[in-house]
């Protein structure tokens, strides 16, 4: 009995295998092999050779070189990194607000929804650098109103964000679709019971925003800001992919050098999840009293 | 007298919804507008004539419909053909990246797999693996195979699991298999169904709402994708996006135009109509499935964890 129960767990786990076999030979030729692949090329010199590539060690040389003598690599590194760390908190309060917005019992809710979906769909590398290019996701020109001058008149802590606010309006608002839906979903499922509660206690929509409906988001807006990191970082007009492009054939250090630029860049966006998940997650202590 | 007053209080607290109501309206609208700004933007700058755009008065009025833009530019993206490629590829790749995770996601939801705990963790780490670092060493791969220009370099990891996005796809599908009810499972298996079948004809069909979603969110992935596609398949391999990453050289290919001639510049009429083209094909298929888009994010449950 008990030798046949056991068989028939293996079977088991053997049919789940099968199951998973394409996956897991993806994984391995797709994704660990190329993974691994890349960290040994940003330590080699590259040469082609005529039976394939030949690779010598070289060690730290690229990660060292793009520090010391590629100013480009910083510039963009710093420019895209900017980008990613001033646009994540705003997309995802933005899409927080859309939520709200559309969580309220309004005709027409579902069209709306549906308006501020679509960017989703056509947002693609080719149709964001043709509208960015031609001016078309700027829609206010803020450098002609008084208000500019007096934003830029502000410090720099202040003012950098709120011009980038300025600046960014429609690519925040384009990029929130997804976070926008995740976070509404969140919010449908808090229970009316509660906020009934807390109003027979005398709370406000203010203090029932704060003390409710943020708690509770807290798991969707984790999400949110991870898939927001990993979706930035990984758009084609990021100045640092086009900066890995770039350098792929270089011919003096090709592969090798891009290989070594894409794990910093990887690095950097790691980096940025790390710090956001450190911000987000949950304090244990507090909750468990 | 109380009546009166409950009334009173009822009709005023009736007048506040409204205003609120207003007020939301207002905010929704107004951001509405927002988002389709660019929209409007490209569609009101391609109908306008090359005179209109340099014509400071005009802003929002073109003075004259002249659609010979649209001619241009159909020709220039080799409109049909292009479409064609980019409906089969984005179709193949779809197709096989659905079955390949909903596979996996089978596996991890009804099977007792070893190291379960491990293939989740690393679902997670491919999801934010960007893709820079493994498009280097998967073009030395395909490369050494030759396989390198040729769409197989997209289509093999989609088919495999590895596709863009694919491990979201895994745990949705993975959740929705496990809500479902295990005993129907257990009876056709007692009815002599193998394992394989019940997947087919018990498990598959249950999910359909998520097949639906994983398809089509894929579809659009797929659609729009131009990093790997231009690095794997090369540039010229015509998807619809692809075409227009290299509109402006085709354009000045088919219309090399003697600076003086103002009318074939290449400007951003011709840039709008050529992303407005692009994007319409997504644009007709949102508006039919704009419902599953919408609601399989709800309830896809990608929203804990």
């Amino acid at each position: 009995m008990q030798k046949s129960k056991l068989t028939l767990k293996t079977k088991d786990a053997l049919t789940g295998g099968a199951f998973m076999l394409p996956w897991l030979i993806g994984l391995l030729v797709f994704t660990m092999y190329p993974f691994f692949y890349s960290i040994w090329l940003s330590l080699c010199q590259v040469e082609f050779t005529p039976n394939g590539i030949a690779t010598t060690f070289v060690g730290f040389k690229w990660y060292a070189e793009a520090f010391t003598a590629d100013a480009n690599f910083i510039k963009n590194m710093t420019s895209t990194m900017e980008s990613i760390i001033f646009s994540t908190p705003m997309i995802v309060v933005a899409a927080v607000i859309l939520a709200l917005l559309l969580n309220r019992s309004l005709r027409g809710r579902a069209f709306f929804r549906v308006l501020y979906f679509f960017p989703v769909i056509i947002i693609s590398g080719p149709v964001m650098s043709k509208l960015m290019g031609n001016d078309a996701t700027t829609i206010v020109h803020p450098d002609q109103y008084a208000i500019y001058q007096v934003l830029e008149g502000l410090p720099e802590l202040i003012s950098t964000p709120l011009l980038y606010i300025f600046d960014n309006i429609v690519l925040i608002l384009w990029y929130s679709g997804v976070q926008m839906l995740i976070i509404l979903a969140g919010l449908q499922k808090i229970g009316d019971p509660i906020y009934e509660a807390a109003s027979i206690d005398g709370a406000g929509a203010w203090e029932k925003f704060w003390k409710i409906t943020l708690p509770y988001l807290r798991p969707m807006i984790l999400v949110s800001a991870a898939y927001t990191i990993v979706d930035l970082s990984g758009m084609t007009t990021t100045k640092m992919h086009t900066h890995i492009v770039n350098n792929m054939m270089n011919t003096i250090k090709p592969y090798s050098y891009s290989s070594a630029l894409s794990w910093l860049y990887a690095l950097a966006v790691l980096i940025v999840l790390g710090i956001m998940f450190l911000i987000l997650m949950e304090r244990r202590p507090r909750r468990g009293k | 007298m109380a009546s009166k007053n409950l009334l009173l209080a009822k009709s005023k607290a009736h007048g506040k919804n409204i205003a609120i109501n207003a007020v939301f309206y207002f905010l929704l609208i107004s951001i509405g507008f927002v988002y389709l700004y660019p929209l409007l933007y490209m569609i009101i700058t391609s109908l306008m004539t090359t005179e209109d755009l340099i014509n400071p008065t005009i802003m929002w009025v073109p003075t004259r419909l002249d659609l010979s833009n649209f001619e241009m530019v159909w020709s220039v993206l080799e409109y049909p053909k292009s479409l064609v490629i980019s409906i089969v590829f984005s179709v193949i790749c779809a197709g096989l990246q659905t079955i390949s995770c909903a596979l996996m996601g089978y596996a991890l939801a009804r099977f007792p797999v070893p190291l379960k705990r491990l293939w989740m963790v690393l679902l997670i780490v491919v999801f934010i693996i960007p893709s820079d670092v493994l498009t280097i060493p998967r073009y030395v791969l395909f490369n050494s195979y030759n396989l390198i220009g040729s769409p197989l370099a997209m289509i093999l990891p989609a088919a495999l699991g590895q596709g863009l996005k694919s491990s979201i796809f895994v745990l949705i599908f993975m959740q929705s298999f496990a809500s479902c009810p295990k005993s129907f499972d257990e009876a056709a298996q007692l009815d002599g169904a193998g394992r394989l079948r019940v997947f087919a004809k018990i498990a598959l069909p249950m999910a359909v709402p998520v097949i639906v979603l994983c398809v089509i969110f894929s579809l659009v992935g797929y659609w729009n994708e131009t990093a790997q596609t231009s690095m794997l398949v090369g540039s010229d391999f015509g998807t619809l996006p692809l075409q227009l990453q290299s509109f402006d050289s085709l354009f000045k290919n088919e219309f090399p135009t003697s600076f003086g001639d103002e009318a074939n510049r290449l400007n951003e009429r011709y840039q709008f109509s050529a992303t407005l083209l692009v994007i319409a094909p997504l644009v007709i298929f949102y508006l039919f499935m704009q419902k599953q888009f919408v609601k399989g994010i709800e309830s896809a449950g990608i929203t804990g964890e």
